[in-house]
C-alpha cells in the first residue's frame, strides 16, 4: 500500500500527526489535494442533512400511534403469481455497490493515466446510477399510483408518503446530479483535459486526476446514504 | 506506469471489497425475506450495515489510508449527530405518551 503523494519524512502519523498537523499554524489537512479536502467538507455538510432527514423520519414514526406500513409488503413485487418483498429495492442496492466498484476503479486507473480505461468505467458507473434513478422512478409511480401520497396512503401511518418521497427524492437527486458529473468527468479524461492541463469551462483552473478521486468520493457517499436508507427505511 | 502520486492501490483490493458488499448486503436482503423479527433483527440489520458502511469508507473512500488530521475531522462530527439522535428518540417518546394520553380514545 502506497502512502498518499510527497510523504514528508519529518511528518508523524497516527493520532499525535493529527495533533501536530492541526496544530501547525498552516493547512491542516497534508498530502490531500485541496479539492479533496474541500469535497470531504462538503460531504460532511451532506452528511448532517441527510442525518437530518433520517432523524425526523425516526421521530415521526416512533412517535405515531398509527402502525407503520409494512415496507417488505408495500416495496415487494410480484412476479409471475409470487409475492417478493424488497425485490426491487434488492436489485436498486446491487447496481448501486457495482458502480461503486467500477468508480474505484476508474480512481485507479485515472492516476495511472490509463485513460481508455478510466473513461470506460466513469461511463459504465454513470449507467448504473442512470438505471438505479430509472428503477426508482418506476417505484415512484408505483406507489403514486397505489395511492401513495405526502399527507397519505392506504397502508397505515400517514407520515409514511413524506418521508419515503423527501428521503428517497433527495439521495434520487443526488444520484441523478452524479451521473450529470460523472459524464462531464469522462469527456474530460477521454480528450486527455488533466493530461494537458486544460482549463476548466467553469473554473478556468486546470485540472488533474485528483479530480477523478474527488468524483469517486461524491459517488461513494451516495452509495454510503444508501446503505443507511436501505437499512432504516426499507428493513427496519 | 504509476507514479507516486494520489491514493494507488491494487484492483484486488477493490474486487474483494466489492464482493464483501455483494455478500453483506446479500445478508441484509435475506434479513427481510427470511422475516427475522425482533431483537434478532434489529442486531442483524444494524451490523451489516455498520460492515458495508465501514468497507465503503476505509477502502473506497480511502480513509484507511488518509492522515488522521482528516480522518478525525470527519468522524469526530458524527458524535453531534448521535447526540441528535439520542435528543429526538427521548422527544418522540414523550409525544407518544401524550398522544396516548389525550388522544386515547380515536385512532
Amino acid at each position: 500500500m502506497t502512502q498518499t503523494a510527497a510523504t514528508n519524512p519529518n511528518q508523524l502519523d497516527g493520532t499525535q500527526g493529527a495533533v501536530s498537523d492541526w496544530a501547525s499554524d498552516q493547512r491542516a489537512f497534508k498530502n490531500v489535494p485541496w479539492g479533496k479536502a474541500m469535497m470531504w467538507i462538503f460531504l460532511l455538510s451532506d452528511t448532517f442533512i441527510f442525518s437530518c432527514f433520517l432523524i425526523s423520519y425516526m421521530t415521526v414514526r416512533s412517535s405515531t400511534k398509527i402502525p407503520w406500513p409494512n415496507t417488505s409488503k408495500v416495496f415487494g413485487l410480484n412476479v409471475n403469481g409470487v409475492e417478493v418483498p424488497l425485490l426491487l429495492i434488492a436489485i436498486m442496492t446491487f447496481i448501486l455497490i457495482s458502480s461503486s466498484g467500477t468508480m474505484a476503479m476508474a480512481v485507479k486507473y485515472g492516476y495511472e493515466r490509463k485513460r481508455k480505461m478510466t473513461t470506460a468505467l466513469l461511463l459504465l458507473t454513470a449507467l448504473f446510477g442512470a438505471t438505479f434513478v430509472a428503477m426508482q422512478a418506476f417505484e415512484w409511480t408505483k406507489l403514486i399510483h397505489e395511492g401513495v401520497r405526502p399527507w397519505g396512503n392506504p397502508f397505515g401511518a400517514p407520515q409514511f408518503g413524506a418521508t419515503f418521497f423527501m428521503i428517497t427524492g433527495f439521495h434520487g437527486t443526488h444520484v441523478t446530479i452524479g451521473v450529470i458529473f460523472l459524464l462531464i468527468v469522462a469527456r474530460k479524461v477521454w480528450r486527455g483535459d488533466y493530461d494537458t492541463g486544460k482549463r476548466g469551462f467553469f473554473t478556468s483552473r486546470k485540472g488533474n486526476y485528483s479530480i477523478v478521486e474527488a468524483m469517486g468520493l461524491y459517488w461513494h457517499f451516495v452509495d454510503l446514504v444508501w446503505v443507511f436508507i436501505f437499512a432504516f427505511f426499507y428493513l427496519w | 506506469m504509476a507514479q507516486l502520486e494520489g491514493q494507488q492501490h491494487p484492483i484486488g483490493t477493490y474486487l474483494w471489497i466489492w464482493g464483501w458488499l455483494f455478500v453483506l448486503s446479500a445478508f441484509s436482503y435475506l434479513v427481510d425475506y427470511l422475516q427475522f423479527q425482533g431483537a434478532v433483527r434489529w442486531t442483524l440489520i444494524l451490523t451489516f450495515m455498520m460492515l458495508k458502511a465501514g468497507l465503503i469508507m476505509a477502502f473506497f473512500m480511502h480513509l484507511k489510508w488518509e492522515r488522521m488530521a482528516l480522518v478525525y475531522a470527519l468522524l469526530i462530527p458524527m458524535f453531534a449527530v448521535m447526540v441528535f439522535v439520542g435528543i429526538m428518540v427521548w422527544e418522540s417518546d414523550y409525544t407518544l405518551l401524550s398522544r396516548l394520553v389525550f388522544y386515547a380514545t380515536g385512532t
